[in-house]
């Protein structure tokens, strides 16, 4: 094993040991409970930025994610509620149903390219919020609230997953089902990227014309990979109308879209962690300027745009760039 | 059905304006204007300011608007996209940057005007009423009007005066116009701060009528671009046919469907996902790759 693929085995376990046991132990001694809500937070949205980050993979900017989050939460909320499935299970139904969306939708505006396929996502997430609006299944405005907690999972009468309702402490309950979320969706993103497909993806990012002359098949692959994106944010939005509880049309608006967006942006387009990093990053500048009151919004988007003029290609080509003047 | 397509030509003049503004800086700068409804805001609010609280004649406050937008505009090219698109590695870049700018001027309206809905007196009173047939106010006719001269004077300039020759080059190809002695970083400027203008021209105009809030932005923006997509982006007639379209659809959706509930603009985008897999670059645009 070479010495780089030990450092990151090693990063790796350093990392879960961090969110699994040094982030829970930390908040128990200090004894700030609500910064569990502000962390599973972090984790799902990274995992729908995620998705996005997979969009830009092949050259399509995506504002369109908190569609699929918010065709997510209510698939979820509608199969819990209405047909009484366990959430365990409504929660792959979400991804797929959003993915299938995506798919159906993915056929005509896949075909849009840079600035007009950024706009038509963009529209799409206002559609949807006016899909829910309008759609009797939904319940309009008023939304699906008092949704149960996830119930019980279990396999030949093993518990795998207790019912959250009978555990004291559902929040950090919650905390380590979206960690795993996180862990699991950005391994697969991993292998993703470091496979054929993120090769393929790759070429098309460089140039679709010339990737498909030499037999690369981008309609195929652009719908497949828009489908992934959107399975990951219909199962971030799930688990997120899961742990409010509740889900109303304004869940996903057109901000969180590009709130998204931006923490791909933020976080770096070419680093799988990218989107990790970027939803901590501002979610956490968010919160933390939650004391300015009405200066807020204000000091958020002043920094956001001093950032793109330091660092325009990401906060992650920080450290890389310190790297490459290490090695040379 | 009358009354229908005089709300459509009424609600077209002024989407068509909205369009214009958006279409002009994508075509100069390749740049997707995230703050234009933020700026079409922003110049209602100064109307209202200037109009409403001090009282003064509306074309005064009406060009404040234009004025306040034209240097906001300029400001925005010169210190914040122009640096910006000169340094960063991937186009999309400016997207974050016009994201951030969009929330900064909700931020800057927000401390400045409060967020309040603000509505002014009518500039004219009385209804015009040609049988029953189509009913509207004397005030909406006029405001038409006054946005159809607009974008005659607008498509005036940028047809016969030397500026707009300057600007149609460098959409056109930036690399040639630099080459024949265009200035590219000042026309620009000029351009962006043009489509800026146009934006708060349009704020001015319909503050008489519907008032501004601080949530209007937003989808104000989206409706923008639904307009640049139908018509074809970075094409100054592409945004008017757009304009009009939009508007035409709304009206008669309004009419139609109402019964149904608020289903307007799912149906008009269902509509537009059929027409983009058979036209993807818009009515007017030029096909790429």
């Amino acid at each position: 094993m070479s010495r780089a693929a030990i450092y990151r085995l090693l990063a790796v376990a350093v990392f879960l040991v961090a969110i699994f046991w040094f982030i829970p132990f930390l908040i128990d001694v200090t004894g700030r409970w609500n910064f569990y809500y502000t962390l599973t937070s972090v984790a799902l949205l990274s995992v729908a930025s995620a998705g996005v980050w997979l969009t830009f993979y092949i050259g399509r900017i995506n504002i369109g994610q908190g569609a699929f989050a918010l065709i997510g939460a209510y698939v979820s909320a509608i199969l819990v509620t209405k047909a009484g499935i366990s959430f365990w299970y409504s929660l792959p139904l979400a991804g797929l149903f959003a993915g299938l969306v995506a798919v159906l939708i993915g056929l005509p505006i896949l075909r849009l390219k840079g600035v007009y396929f950024a706009m038509i996502t963009l529209v799409l997430t206002e559609v949807v919020r006016l899909a829910a609006l309008a759609l009797p299944i939904t319940n309009g405005a008023k939304g699906i609230v008092s949704i149960p907690l996830p119930s019980e999972l279990s396999v030949f009468d093993i518990t795998i997953i207790p019912d959250f309702s009978t555990i004291e402490n559902p929040k950090l309950a919650f905390y380590y089902t979206a960690c795993a979320l996180m862990v699991i969706c950005f391994a697969a993103m991993y292998r993703i990227v470091n496979s054929r497909l993120g090769q393929l993806c790759r070429s098309m990012q460089q140039n679709e014309e010339l990737a498909a002359s030499v037999g690369v098949n981008i309609a195929y692959l652009r719908v497949i990979v828009f489908a992934i994106s959107s399975f990951l944010g219909g199962v971030g939005g799930a688990m997120f109308g899961a742990i409010a509880q509740s889900v109303y049309p304004s869940s996903f608006v057109v901000k969180d879209s590009i709130d998204f967006m931006l923490n791909c942006f933020l976080g770096g387009l070419g680093y799988v962690f990218g989107p990790m990093l970027g939803t901590l990053t501002l979610y956490f500048g968010w919160d933390l300027l939650f004391e300015l009151g009405k200066y807020q919004l204000l000091v958020y988007s002043s920094v956001l745009i001093l950032l793109i003029l330091v660092l325009p290609n990401g906060l992650l080509s920080i450290r890389l760039n310190r790297f490459r003047r290490l090695r040379s | 059905m009358e009354q229908v397509v005089a709300n459509g030509i009424y609600l077209g003049s002024q989407y068509a304006m909205i369009a214009l503004g958006l279409t002009l800086i994508f075509a100069l700068m390749n740049v997707l204007n995230f703050a234009h409804g933020q700026m079409y805001v922003i110049g209602g609010f100064v109307t209202y300011t200037f109009y409403g609280q001090f009282q003064m004649p509306f074309l005064l406050a009406l060009l404040m608007s234009c004025l306040t937008l034209t240097v906001l505009g300029a400001l925005i090219e010169k210190f914040l996209f122009g640096p910006v698109i000169r340094r960063s590695a991937r186009e999309e870049s400016t997207m974050l940057l016009a994201a951030g700018i969009a929330f900064l001027l909700d931020a800057i309206i927000l401390l400045v005007f409060g967020e309040k809905q603000r509505g002014v007196p009518k500039i004219v009173d009385g209804v015009f009423n040609w049988d029953f047939r189509i009913i509207m106010p004397y005030d909406r006719i006029l405001i038409c009007a006054l946005a159809i001269l607009s974008i005659v004077a607008f498509i005036t300039f940028m047809q016969f005066s030397r500026t707009g020759r300057a600007l149609r080059a460098l959409a056109q190809d930036r690399d040639a116009a630099q080459l024949m002695g265009v200035n590219v970083n000042r026309y620009s400027m000029i351009g962006f701060a043009l489509g800026a203008m146009l934006a708060g021209l349009v704020g001015g105009l319909l503050v008489t009528i519907t008032g501004v809030n601080l949530g209007m932005g937003g989808p104000t923006s989206i409706k923008a671009f639904l307009m640049v997509m139908i018509g074809g982006a970075g094409v100054i007639s592409g945004a008017i046919v757009g304009g009009f379209i939009l508007g035409m659809l709304e009206a008669v959706g309004l009419a139609v469907l109402s019964q149904y509930g608020d289903i307007t603009y799912l149906v008009i985008f269902v509509a537009l996902m059929i027409f983009l897999t058979i036209r993807p670059q818009g009515l007017m645009g030029k096909p790429w790759g």
